[in-house]
């Protein structure tokens, strides 16, 4: 085997075992710091040994039984008492011993540990982010803005808050489980917004890596929980929001909005797999089961990505989804976004008297003053929209949403 | 696992009768459920002292350590296996004492 399979073989590796090296880790050592250090050295040692001895049958299993060895060693090397200690730790739980099979019940305790909310929003991203996506410290400081030391620092916290605090790790009972999982999700949709408009002078408009990252975790809990129609709701709505990803921003650098896009460019098999998602979820609708936000949204997304153009837009259609969103989530955001159909269905005098109406609460949002200059613009007040243009440009943090803004101000008459 | 569960307060009103009795009932679920260690609520700030005997000489001063406008109200110390049961719990208590509560491990 080349150098460069075994490469791969370690970055698949990698890809695929990581977040269950460390959930059966964690579980059998009831200690987050030990299955991240002996997750990590196992994957340091598969580097080592690899190129010479050649990839294992069962990559996971020889990095599990690794990982296993080096915490092990760990704990041996650390001090009696402090062993005692880890032994109590470790028989701490009332679950009965793992069955086989449980792994993957592992990899959802360890996500619900990570995402629980007695740590703080930013902690819970972070540890998520490197717990169950391996990523490294100084990838997440990278992704947040935020100095290497500072986010390791925040991660070793978190941990040993989890231990101090005996934060459980396990998947919560059926009455704490909606609330739970949406918390979970809340995590996942702030890493892929974070990756889909991110924020900051010098950051690449939109990050891959992050909206990437956010997927393939929520596909994981999509493959743990194939049952929760928000988990499924959330996957096609980032699908469906990641099939246009390249088409909008232009080769220049500039945000392009729906109306331009070349939807050709749309990513064709995301959004199969989104609207095949979408259809699951309506089915559960019909069946009775009322629908999440998250639901809704991807439903709105899959009517936008179903039209060939804007005038074929089913905007009523679209309208409707956003009532129904409001009764679920009545935040002035919301509200907003409603009114911007709301112009498409019923034209921009319309939609600008129910976007006036937000001013109080939205006045620090950039897209406020951009939805407030574009429905200006169209109606031909120039000055006003001029204005607005200014606002938005003034808080809005993505370098392409800038651009776009800046070049339509420029070119008001 | 015992938790430090403390009743923060921000009014110099003592609890009312309705809340009284909230806390009573809470604090039986408590002791049948087996999460009861100890409870007690505090008199005002105002009634403590500082004492400090680092240097040989005790110092007493008048008033709580810490001037500031929430303060410790009362407390429990309870008894659960973890902090999602602690969590719980003390959700149960806020609402009976009617007021903000924080939850700390001991070591």
């Amino acid at each position: 085997m080349s150098v460069v399979d075994v490469r791969a073989a370690i970055t698949l590796a990698h890809y695929e075992e990581w977040a269950r090296v460390v959930a059966a880790l964690a579980r059998r050592f009831g200690d987050l710091d030990v299955a991240e250090e002996a997750a990590a050295e196992a994957f340091a040692t598969a580097v080592e040994r690899w190129p010479a001895d050649g990839v294992p049958p069962n990559p996971g299993a020889w990095l599990t039984t690794t990982a296993n060895h080096k915490a092990l060693d760990r704990i041996r090397r650390e001090s009696k008492r402090e062993d005692k200690q880890k032994e109590a730790r470790m028989v701490y739980g009332d679950d009965p011993p793992e069955p086989l099979g449980a792994i993957d019940d592992d990899r959802l305790r360890l996500i619900f540990t990570c995402c629980h909310p007695a740590l703080g929003m930013e902690t819970r991203v972070a540890l998520t982010l490197r717990m169950v996506g391996g990523l490294t410290v100084a990838e997440i400081a990278r992704a947040f803005l935020v100095q290497e030391a500072a986010m390791g620092q925040r991660i070793t916290r978190a941990k040993a808050k989890i231990k101090a605090a005996r934060i459980p790790y396990r998947v919560p009972s059926v009455e704490d489980l909606p609330a739970r999982v949406s918390g979970v999700l809340a995590v996942l949709f702030l890493v892929f917004n974070e990756g889909y408009l991110a924020t900051g002078p010098d950051t690449d408009p939109v990050r891959h890596d992050l909206t990437a990252e956010a997927i393939r975790l929520t596909r994981l809990i999509r493959a743990l929980m194939p049952e929760d129609g928000e988990v499924a709701g959330l996957l096609a709505l980032m699908l469906l929001t990641e099939a246009r990803r390249t088409a909008r921003v232009s080769a220049s650098g500039e945000l392009v909005p729906l109306d331009q896009q070349d939807r050709g460019a749309w990513d064709a098999t995301l959004v199969a797999e989104g609207h095949r998602l979408v259809r699951e979820r309506l089915a559960a609708s019909a069946a009775g089961v009322a629908p999440g936000r998250y639901q809704i949204l991807a439903a709105i997304n899959a009517v936008h990505t179903s039209a060939r153009d804007m005038r074929d837009t089913d905007w009523s259609q679209v309208v409707a989804l956003y009532d129904q969103l409001i009764r679920v989530d009545p935040s002035p955001i919301v509200a907003l976004n409603r009114a911007v159909a709301v112009a498409e269905l019923d034209g921009p005098e319309v939609a600008l008297a129910a976007v006036d109406r937000l001013g109080d609460r939205l006045a620090g949002y950039h897209a406020y003053h951009a939805t407030r200059a574009d429905l200006l613009r169209r109606l031909g007040r120039s000055q006003k929209a001029r204005a607005a243009y200014d606002r938005a440009i003034e808080l809005a943090g993505n370098t392409a949403e800038t651009a776009y803004l800046t070049r339509r101000r420029d070119q008001l008459g | 696992m015992q938790y430090l569960v403390s009743v923060i307060d921000d009014t110099a009103s003592l609890a009312t009768p309705d809340e009284m009795a909230a806390t009573d009932v809470f604090n039986d679920r408590l002791k049948a459920d087996g999460h009861w260690v100890f409870a007690g609520g505090l008199a005002a700030p105002s009634a403590a002292t500082v004492i400090d005997n680092r240097g040989g000489e005790a110092m007493i001063t008048d008033g709580p350590f810490l001037e500031s406008k929430e303060y410790l109200a009362g407390f429990w110390i309870m008894e659960a296996p973890d902090l999602d049961v602690a969590l719980t719990l003390a959700a149960e208590g806020s609402k009976a004492c009617n007021r903000k509560i924080e939850v700390r491990p001991f070591l």
